[in-house]
Parts: structure tokens; C-alpha cells; sequence
């Protein structure tokens, strides 16, 4: 399975990077832009996505300061492409 | 357009190259000579010139020619040094520009076996206060060098940062780098030993700089895919600090017969040099390169430019102790090739021969070509956008001055530099003229080495000849003035395009003035770089050769600093005989909207070698408090700075100023090399006799300058606070 | 006393460190993919960008081998002294609370910053007195300290806040100016300051030297 972690600053810690970035749109004249953040982006192909979860806790985010959310399980197929994994599908985990 | 013109080369080389082949040659045949024959690579337009450079001296332990030159500290111990540009690609992506201009820079002093200790780096780029474009080129320049150097661990002590219209489209990012080695490991590049094994060892090969140093449009090249795109060359500092270790390491255990860093042209330069060198042959297959990337061309993979690679020559029987140590430091290490006896560079794709080239017509063989100068007739750079008014007070003057670009403090960049790590810095940025480097962490007296870059455009384009000449002074005057003396010369030389007769005569008459003044000073030259064709559609730079100087001093304790340093100090101006200061080619000239031109006044080196030597002389008694070298901005902008440095204001006469200054102005703000500000107590200044002027006494909070211009009174608190928000208001909107 | 300065692939400041911590004690490197301390009385984990900060400053390099026997030293009231770098490396393996952030300002900063001794009790800065000021060198781009705010509190209460920035010396953003703090037992100290590159008058202050000289006191 192809797996997606996305990682973002917890609500509430500052986000200077994120803050830097909503500043910087208005300037090249995009409006109406709020509450951005900067985060990150792990992908990764995984045999037990059910390992996801403790991956993220151990390794890939830091629990104190980030939230994690496991975004997109894609199935290999034999040919070598993706197809999206159902949202009830139980490899999927909640955020 | 043919085939072999796409790529750079004239018809007239093309010719050469095919009689030099005996046939036709194939698409990673012309792929490598359009490299090797390349401006960047075969200093076609420079060689002869830089011929003329004086190389040698009894310091001098390796010379031009090799990674980087070395001088000879005592002990069994050398500086190796070199400066180097990465111009083009600063200006294409400013952070990944910088950061790998600094990559290479560290690799060519690693590569002859030395450890890095400290980086400096000199930037120029168009006006930041009218161009949005100059504050992001800066901002992100600033960022990429910080972001590699600091990650790497090696300090960054010291640079110069300048703005000119002329910058613009053209920006400039030298950077310097100096290590320590002891003298007998200095390793050569030269591959040596028939049937010794190449090993690439570092990152693995992508597309990166595909398109940089060579003209491949990959568009016309068969059938290109997206990802086949020419891509810019990141850096990894990280990676490059594995393979540091890695790399002196293996030299510290005698595991290598020769090392060269890959730089521009990739395995193409770093194999067909190390061939020419030993006056052997060399046999690659590309095939065994560790590729990031799927399915690149074997001409892709000789002329990448991807970063953090070195290439080594080692005996068959050391290639798994080799290996080890690449495994310890988990370093990428292939076997790609052997040294053969053929005088070829052959290369191979498995067993198929994809590539058979003569080694000295790639290198030996490549033109050298006269340039044609001739003396421009008309200006060749418009007056910059007047900033101050005519008949300004000279208090309100000073201000101006302290606040613009060229002279605002440049602690919002210096700080984001790490110019600790290492435990030798005995003088930060700012604190006195030049960094120095302790050589021990111990002891008393402690050794150190004074290190500065220094450059300036206006001014040699005003007159290159007498404005390169006071590159080369700057930079001895600033180690003066830690007490260091100087040892050796690393240059870099940018500059248009030298097929054009007014770029040439620049170019020529710039490296006649470096030469006659390295001659005079007694500094050789060790080694350096040369950027040409810096111009686009609104002309081109102004000439800028940018000098790097390694000094010695015997004790860091008496290293001196700039800043005034204690109420009741006397402060006196020494000059040289002759000294005459003139607004030509000022900074003060540049506010009032003067294009850079007027002549500049001539340089008595003998005078100025002397007045040098008399400084450091007097730094090293530990008899001054402080010395400060008069430069942009003249002796006024010299005294606030030492104001502003010590926090201390000044009273001062300048009455006894040598009458040589004409006029009051030209006294105040006008430029020319010879004169220092110092400070200390008043037997201090006996030493220097005639060319000392005692102007007055440090205390107070303001800076007070009574003279034929009438009296100049700005408080310290004024002084500093204009001083410090010049250049960091306009980072702000970076 | 014997120290013992971790060294990890990327770490910058680590002979700093040793050099430093010999001038008080013996000194010497630990490869961090070996399993054993040497027997070291105090362990030093270094400035610099372990593992390039990928992923974030600290996250792989507390998985490395040596870390084991570190966090096993630190449990049993071994001194540990994490430095910048260091620090986050114990923040990221749980010997320390809260978490080292961007700067505020997004920039790296190299600066000298006075600071102000909240804990002389602990291992590392018995040789200061309280309300002491140290005048030490930082250098981070990652060094805004934060920790939720009851935890904080318990921080403060728990005398686990060491050093403080003094007043209009803090760059980072760090919150209440922490600039140090230490485990409950007090014989584990992160601080984001480098006090090695303050032990030479030849290269600024010699304030940093008194923490390396407050563990080597407890040797005796």
C-alpha cells in the first residue's frame, strides 16, 4: 500500500512559517486568505498500515507539538498502479 | 545552426578538435570537449593573462594549478585556500546558488587534504532600495550560504556585501574558504599507477546543473521528456559533511594515490584533469555510477552537476580498506573506472565504448586566445539615481553615508552566519578589520592567521589598473590592522565578456594592476578563479576583481579591533606619503548620482608597503587600543565607525591632517588608500613619526570633527542607530 | 572526572565541546553507533545538525545505538548535558519536557546572549549562584523553546527551569525566556546557549566553563 501522513503544527503553537506565508500571498495580490499553516508531508509504502499509527507516534510526528493525519492508502495493484483505498475500508485510520 | 555552434564551440574549434580526434565525433564526444573547451573550464580568454601573476614566494607550498593553493604556516603546518564564483546560478535560484557556491568552495579545500576552518564570502547585487528583485537575491543568498555553512560546521567569519546598479541582472557570490593541513599530507590531483582503480564516492548522480555549465538545450536533444529538463544543482550539507570526514580520513590513513572534487563539468573536468595531471589515460563506465535518477544518458552522467561527489585514484590492494571507510562515514562508494597508459579518456557503458577522447587535447590542447582591448570611448555605466543633494551639511552628510547600502552595518546577514564552531575565532564580524583564526586552542603566545576578502567595482571601473591595485591594498590593510602579515593571494576575477575590446582592456589592465601590486606587497598568488560573460541586456557588470588574503599574526591577544575602546584615548590618523583622498569614484559620489568614472589617485606601493608594515608593527607591541583602515566612505565614515564599534564618541581636530587633501570635503569623505585611524596612548604614534596626525582625544557621546569644512557634531546614539537600520530596514521588505 | 561527547553524523560542535570539558576533566568522543559509555561520569550530546535536522532537529539521532545506554545512564542520575542540538536530541527521546520550535523570526541567529541562572541546584550549574548572569554564545535557527502551559507551570514550580534569557536577550520566542531546563532529578540539563564556545578569553567569555566545572566538581 502506498500510505500518506500528513503532519501540522498543533492549533494554538505559533506558526511563524505558516504566518510568513500568509503575509506574503496578499502581496502578490491574492486576497482573502486566512489560517495557514506549514506542515509536512511523508509518503511511504507500507506492507501493514495498521503499523501507520505507531510509525507517526514514534517517529514521524513529535505528539507534543504536531498533529498527524493518515491521508490516501492507494493499493498497489499488480500492474504497478494506485487505486484509491474505499474511505470505510479498515486500513484506513482515523486522524 | 550546426550541431557543434549549439554547443558553444566556434567553427574554427570544431575544426581543431576534429584534427585533434583524426574523425567525426559522437554525441558524448562533442558533449565533453564543449565542456572542456568551455570558457568556465578552459580559461580561453584569461590563461595567458593570468600567466602574468607573480605565483611564487618562500611560503608558498602549492601554487596555482591544483584544488586549491597553499602557504606555509611553520610547524609542519599549511593554509590551503581558494576563492571561487558561483554567479549564474545565484542568479537563477539564490539560495541553491550560494549554498553550493560555498559546497564547492569547501570541497576544493578538502580535496587537497585540508580541514575547512572558516568560510567568507563576497556578494554584489543591484540597488536593494529601488530593485525588489536585489532584496530577494540578497535575502536568499544570505540564507543558502548560512544554511550550508552552518550545517557543515565550518565558521563563516568574515565578506563584503556591495550594491550597484550594474549588479542587477548579473549578481555576484564569491566565496572563499581557508583549511589547515599539515604540510607533507598536501595531496595533488594527479591520477598516477596503470591499472589503479577510480572510485566515485559522495552522492548519487542526478541531472543537476544539466544545462549549467555547458549550452546542451536538452529540448533539441532526441526526444525530451519532462524529465529530461535541465534542473538546478541542490545542495546537501549534510551529505558533503559525511564526505568531509570521509574524505580526511582516508588521505590520514595514506589510502589514496589522488583526490580531485567534482565541480563544474562533473566526472567530465574531475577525470580529464586528474588524467592530464599524471599524463595518464583513464577508462569509466558510466554504467556503474550510482544514479538518482532513471535512465540517464551516458553524456547525462559525465556532465551532471550533481553536488557532494569526489573522485580518487586508488592502488587495487587499499580498494577495500577504501571501502570500509566510505561504510563508516555511509558514504557511497563505486569502482567506476581504472588508470590506463592510452593517454585516452575512454568511456564505457559496460563493454561498449561510448566515448574515446585524447586526454591533452581536452586539457593541454584547449585555446588560449589574445584578447583585443581597447579603452572604452564612451561610458560604459549610467549614473546611479542621485540620493543626496548637493551642499548637504556634512553632519547631515555622515548620516547619509552610514545609512546607505554599501556602508550600514551588515549584522542582520553576518548574524545569521555561525562564526563559532571550531573554537578559533578570536575576532567576530565587526569587531575588527579582518577575522583571525586562532591556530591553537591552547598556549601564550597563541598564533593565529588574519583572513579578509575584499573587492570593488566603482572604483576599477573608474580606472582599472590603480582600482585593482587597491583591491589587492584593501585587503592588506585590513590585516594590518589585526597585526597579521600578509602570505598569500587567492583571486577572483569577474568581469563581461572579454571578445568585447572595452571588456578585454578592463580585464587586462585589471590583472596588470593585481600583479604589479602582489609584486610590490610581496604576496603571491596561490590560486583563483576567473568568471567571464557576467552581462546581459543592460551591460555589462562593473569589474570586480575580488581578492582573498591569508595573513599571519604570533598572538591573538594582541590582534587589535577597530573600535575605539577607551575615554582619554588619543586618536591619530596615520597616513602614507601622498595620501589623497578624492571624491572620484567615492561612495559619497555615488549618492549624489555620479556614474563611476574620474581618475583615481595613483599609488605609491613602495610608501604604502611600508606604512602597512608600520601598523601591524604597532597592532603586534599591543601599543594601539585600536586600528581602522579609511575606506568607502572616507576618514569620516572611518571615525563613526570606530565611534560606533566602541560606543564612544570622539573630539577631534583634523587641522593637522596632511596638507596633501585638497579641499575640506575630499578630506572628510573622499577615498584612496594609505591611511589608518588608530587609537591609544599618545606614545603610542611616536613610532610612525611624520606620518602620524594627532587629531584629538575618545570620550563623550558624541562624535566631534572641527576642521576647514567648519564643525561636524553627531551624538554615538544617532551614529549607531543609523548605522545599524540602514541595511536591515531594507531586509525587512525583502 | 570523565566526560563524554557523543558524536553523531552531522554533529558541528562536538570537539568544541570536548576540548572544553577537557580543560576541566578528561574527555573523549563516543561514536554513536556503539553501545558502550566507556565509563564516562558525565555524557555531553553536542551542537550541530545531527542526521542534517531531517525530519526534525533531534528525531533520528535519539534512535541511535549509544542513545540506549544514554537514556539507561540518565534514569540511574548519570549527568547528561544536552547542548542546542543536544538539547532537542533529549527533548525528542522524552529526558526532557517540551519541544524546540522554529525561531520566531524564521532565522538562524549566531548572537552572544546574557543569561540568568534560575537553578543553581542542579548538576550542572552547581558552580553558579543563583541570579548569577552568563554571558554565552547561541546559535540556532530551531531554538524556541514550548511546552503546554501546565506543563510549564510545573516546570517553574518543580525548579526545572535552569537558565533564563536575561531581559531584551532572547531572540527565539522562546516561552518565559527559557533558555535551559533540567529533569526533575536535575542531573539532566538541556540548554540551547553553547557554553563550550565560552570557556577562552581569547574567543569571548569564559562564563560557559562554570557548567562544564560544576559536574567536574562532583567527581571529587
Amino acid at each position: 500500500m502506498r500510505a500518506r501522513v500528513l503532519i501540522r503544527p498543533k492549533a494554538g503553537i505559533l506558526d511563524p512559517q505558516g504566518q510568513a506565508v500568509e503575509r506574503a500571498l496578499p502581496a502578490l495580490g491574492f486576497e482573502g486568505v486566512r489560517n495557514v499553516h506549514i506542515g509536512r508531508l511523508v509518503e511511504l509504502d507500507v506492507e501493514d498500515p495498521a503499523l501507520l499509527p505507531a510509525m507517526c507516534e514514534q517517529l514521524l510526528a513529535n505528539p507534543l507539538v504536531e498533529d498527524y493525519e493518515i491521508d490516501g492508502l492507494r493499493r498497489r495493484d499488480a500492474d504497478g498502479s494506485h487505486q484509491n483505498v474505499g474511505p470505510d475500508d479498515p486500513r484506513r485510520s482515523p486522524a | 545552426m550546426s550541431r557543434h555552434a549549439e554547443l558553444g564551440l566556434t567553427d574554427p574549434e570544431f575544426e581543431r578538435i576534429v584534427a585533434l580526434m583524426g574523425r567525426e565525433l559522437n554525441e558524448v564526444e562533442l558533449a565533453v570537449f564543449s565542456l572542456m573547451w568551455s570558457e568556465h573550464c578552459g580559461y580561453k580568454h584569461s590563461r595567458k593573462l593570468l600567466s602574468t601573476l607573480p605565483t611564487e614566494g618562500p611560503r608558498v607550498v602549492m601554487g596555482p594549478g591544483e584544488n586549491a593553493g597553499a602557504v606555509d604556516l611553520g610547524g609542519g603546518i599549511a593554509c590551503a585556500f581558494k576563492v571561487e564564483s558561483h554567479n549564474h546560478p545565484s542568479a537563477v535560484e539564490p539560495f541553491q546558488g550560494a549554498a553550493t557556491g560555498v559546497g564547492g568552495i569547501l570541497r576544493d579545500v578538502f580535496a587537497v587534504g585540508a580541514r575547512p576552518i572558516a568560510i567568507l564570502d563576497s556578494l554584489r547585487f543591484g540597488e536593494p532600495g529601488e530593485s525588489p528583485r536585489a532584496r530577494y537575491l540578497l535575502d536568499r543568498a544570505v540564507a543558502g550560504i548560512g544554511h550550508y555553512g552552518n550545517s557543515i560546521g565550518v565558521a563563516t567569519v568574515g565578506g563584503e556585501i556591495y550594491f550597484e546598479p550594474a549588479y542587477e541582472q548579473n549578481c555576484l557570490v564569491n566565496a572563499m574558504c581557508i583549511g589547515l593541513i599539515e604540510t607533507e599530507k598536501l595531496i595533488r590531483s594527479a591520477a598516477a599507477g596503470v591499472g589503479n582503480v577510480v572510485v566515485l564516492f559522495g552522492a548519487r548522480t542526478g541531472r543537476d546543473g544539466i544545462g549549467g555549465a555547458s549550452v546542451l538545450a536538452s529540448a533539441e536533444l532526441g526526444d525530451a521528456s519532462e524529465a529530461k529538463r535541465p534542473t538546478v544543482q541542490i545542495g546537501d550539507p549534510f551529505e558533503e559533511a559525511k564526505l568531509l570526514e570521509c574524505s580526511l580520513e582516508l588521505l590520514d590513513a595514506e589510502l589514496l594515490v589522488a583526490l580531485q572534487d567534482l565541480g563544474a563539468a562533473g566526472l567530465t573536468s574531475a577525470s580529464a584533469e586528474m588524467a592530464a595531471k599524471g599524463g595518464v589515460g583513464l577508462d569509466l563506465d558510466v554504467a556503474r555510477v550510482p544514479l538518482r535518477e532513471p535512465g540517464m544518458e551516458p553524456f547525462e552522467i559525465m556532465i551532471s552537476e550533481s553536488q557532494e561527489r569526489m573522485l580518487c585514484v586508488v592502488a587495487p590492494e587499499r580498494f577495500e580498506a577504501v571501502m570500509a571507510v566510505c561504510e563508516k562515514w555511509e558514504v557511497n562508494a563505486t569502482a567506476v573506472g581504472a588508470v590506463t597508459d592510452s593517454g585516452r579518456l575512454r568511456v564505457l557503458v559496460g563493454n561498449d565504448l561510448v566515448g574515446d577522447l585524447p586526454v591533452a587535447a581536452l586539457v593541454d590542447e584547449c585555446p588560449v586566445y589574445e584578447l583585443e582591448p581597447a579603452r572604452p570611448s564612451i561610458p560604459l555605466y549610467p549614473a546611479p539615481s542621485r540620493a543626496l543633494a548637493d551642499g548637504t551639511a556634512p553632519g547631515e552628510t555622515l548620516l547619509a553615508l552610514l545609512g546607505s547600502a554599501n556602508l550600514a552595518s551588515r549584522r542582520p546577514v553576518f548574524e545569521q552566519y555561525d562564526c563559532l564552531v571550531g573554537s578559533r575565532t578570536a575576532r567576530r564580524p565587526a569587531q575588527a578589520d579582518a577575522a583571525v583564526l586562532m591556530l591553537a586552542a591552547e598556549g601564550a603566545p597563541r598564533p593565529a592567521l588574519g583572513v579578509s576578502i575584499d573587492g570593488n567595482g566603482r572604483r576599477v571601473a573608474c580606472d582599472p589598473y590603480r582600482g585593482a591595485i587597491e583591491a589587492v591594498l584593501e585587503c592588506s590593510a585590513n590585516l594590518a590592522c589585526v597585526g597579521a602579515e600578509p602570505l598569500g593571494l587567492t583571486n577572483c576575477l569577474n568581469f563581461g565578456n572579454p571578445e568585447k575590446p572595452h571588456i578585454a582592456w578592463q580585464l587586462t589592465r585589471a590583472v596588470a594592476g593585481l600583479g604589479d601590486a602582489c609584486r610590490a606587497l610581496g604576496v603571491p598568488v596561490v590560486g583563483g578563479n576567473v568568471s567571464l560573460y557576467n552581462e546581459g541586456g543592460d551591460g555589462p557588470i562593473l569589474p570586480t576583481p575580488v581578492v582573498g588574503m591569508v595573513g599571519e599574526l604570533p598572538d591573538a591577544a594582541r590582534a587589535g579591533g577597530l573600535g575605539f575602546a577607551q575615554a582619554g584615548d588619543t586618536v591619530a590618523l596615520i597616513s602614507a606619503r601622498g595620501w589623497a583622498p578624492s571624491l572620484n569614484g567615492s561612495e559619497l559620489a555615488k549618492l549624489r548620482g555620479a556614474a563611476p568614472e574620474g581618475e583615481l589617485p595613483p599609488a605609491d606601493l613602495g610608501e604604502l608597503r611600508a606604512v602597512h608594515a608600520a601598523i601591524r608593527q604597532a597592532v603586534r607591541s599591543g601599543a594601539l587600543r585600536s586600528a581602522h583602515d579609511v575606506a568607502e566612505g572616507g576618514l569620516a565614515v572611518a571615525l563613526a565607525e570606530c565611534c560606533v564599534a566602541g560606543g564612544l564618541g570622539a573630539a577631534l581636530d583634523l587641522g593637522c591632517a596632511p596638507a596633501d587633501a585638497r579641499d575640506a570635503e575630499a578630506l572628510l569623505f573622499g577615498e584612496g588608500p594609505g591611511a589608518f585611524v588608530v587609537s591609544g596612548v599618545r606614545a603610542a604614534f611616536a613610532a610612525f613619526g611624520a606620518a602620524a596626525a594627532v587629531l584629538g582625544t575618545v570620550g563623550g557621546e558624541a562624535l566631534r570633527l572641527d576642521g576647514s569644512h567648519g564643525r561636524l557634531e553627531v551624538g554615538v546614539a544617532e551614529l549607531s542607530g543609523v548605522h545599524a537600520g540602514g541595511l536591515a530596514t531594507l531586509l525587512a521588505r525583502a | 572526572m570523565k566526560f563524554g561527547v557523543i558524536q553523531f553524523p552531522g554533529s558541528c560542535d562536538e570537539r568544541d565541546a570536548l576540548h572544553a570539558a577537557s580543560l576541566v576533566g578528561d574527555a573523549v568522543l563516543l561514536w554513536h553507533r556503539d553501545h558502550d559509555l566507556q565509563g564516562v561520569d558525565a555524557v555531553i550530546v553536542p551542537g550541530g545538525f545531527s542526521y542534517g535536522d531531517y525530519l526534525r532537529a533531534g528525531a533520528l539521532a535519539r534512535f541511535s545505538p549509544l542513545m540506549v545506554e544514554v537514556e539507561r545512564f540518565a534514569r540511574h542520575g548519570g549527568l547528561v548535558l544536552g547542548i542546542c542540538n543536544g538539547f532537542q536530541v533529549l527533548c525528542e527521546a522524552g529526558l526532557l519536557p517540551g519541544a524546540l520550535l522554529p525561531n520566531t523570526s524564521l532565522r538562524f541567529v549566531c548572537r552572544q546572549v546574557e543569561l540568568e541562572v534560575v537553578n543553581a541546584q542542579t548538576k550542572w550549574t552547581g558552580a553558579c549562584a543563583r541570579g548569577d548572569r552568563l554571558s554565552i554564545p547561541a546559535k540556532h535557527q530551531t531554538g524556541r523553546y514550548w511546552a503546554p502551559d501546565p506543563v510549564l507551570d510545573e516546570l517553574e514550580a518543580g525548579d526545572q527551569v535552569v537558565l533564563r534569557y536575561a531581559t531584551g536577550n532572547g531572540f527565539n520566542g522562546s516561552a518565559r525566556d527559557i533558555a535551559a531546563v533540567s529533569n526533575r532529578a536535575g542531573n539532566v540539563v538541556g540548554l540551547m546557549p553553547h557554553p563550550e564556545h565560552a570557556v577562552d578569553p581569547l574567543t569571548g567569555s569564559v562564563d560557559g566553563l562554570r557548567l562544564f566545572r560544576s559536574a567536574a566538581l562532583l567527581a571529587v
